[in-house]
């Protein structure tokens, strides 16, 4: 089973305007567009993400119910970590779905 | 004197005993008390679909309680929990140390930005997520 995450359309994470920086044309050659990476926390001096939060935990929840990879969301190790503890426990009372189908 | 610590437990009661919400969240706290704790918070989420079924249940009520003690009432408080039928689900998770951290990075970044106040506002945002992480990390 394949997802491909640049098909999906976006959800929140993406909503701000510093991050995209796409290409128009020059190189091709199947060479993916350089997306310049932001931890949307960071910039939010987030210190805390609580499990309870559902609305900011979806954001990182594509259709599948898988947790959105630090590489396409962009997100600081950090806050990648605290954000996969609050999903797994959101998942653990039932906030979140472990899987969706 | 040990520091005491600070839980957020949260439960589902079954929704066909929603009468019941309060009298339980009370005989939680009470239970709370008698093992020497304090609940600072006690909060109806309200109800809720589940993102999943629990024993057949689609939808709960949700209450969020803020015990601060030792962690033995953490331990009666589970037991009875486990026991009662009325809930479907809880869960426990102990916060003073992730709250102090997080007043911890606060602080730090609030001595940073009195330090340095010419390099606030533009600059600040061009820096990027990395290194912004590399401050928080230390």
């Amino acid at each position: 089973m394949s997802t491909n995450y640049d098909d999906r359309p976006r959800g929140g994470y993406d909503s701000d305007d510093d991050g995209d920086r796409r290409p128009m044309g020059g190189r091709g050659g199947g060479r993916r567009m350089h997306r310049r990476r932001v931890c949307r926390f960071c910039i939010d001096k987030v210190d805390l993400i609580d499990f309870k939060d559902v609305r900011l935990l979806q954001n990182y929840l594509p259709e599948r119910g898988k947790i959105l990879p630090r590489r396409i969301s962009g997100n600081c190790a950090t806050h990648q970590r605290m954000l996969a503890e609050a999903i797994k426990r959101a998942r653990n009372i039932a906030l979140l779905p472990y899987t969706t189908d | 004197m040990e520091t005491k610590r600070q839980y957020e437990v949260v439960f589902i009661v079954d929704p066909t005993a929603d009468d019941e919400v309060s009298k339980l969240t009370e005989n939680f706290t009470q239970i709370v008390t008698d093992q020497g704790g304090v609940v600072t918070k006690a909060e109806t989420m309200g109800k809720r679909q589940l993102a999943y079924e629990i024993l057949h249940h689609k939808d709960g009520t949700f209450v969020l309680l803020e015990i601060e003690g030792s962690g033995r009432e953490i331990a009666e408080l589970e037991r009875r929990m486990r026991v009662n039928d009325r809930i479907l689900r809880y869960i426990t998770v102990r916060v003073d140390e992730d709250r102090r951290r997080a007043e911890k990075l606060k602080a730090r970044r609030a001595r940073k930005a009195a330090k340095r106040p010419s390099q606030g506002g533009g600059g600040h945002q061009r820096r990027g997520g990395a290194m912004e992480f590399a401050d928080a990390a230390e």
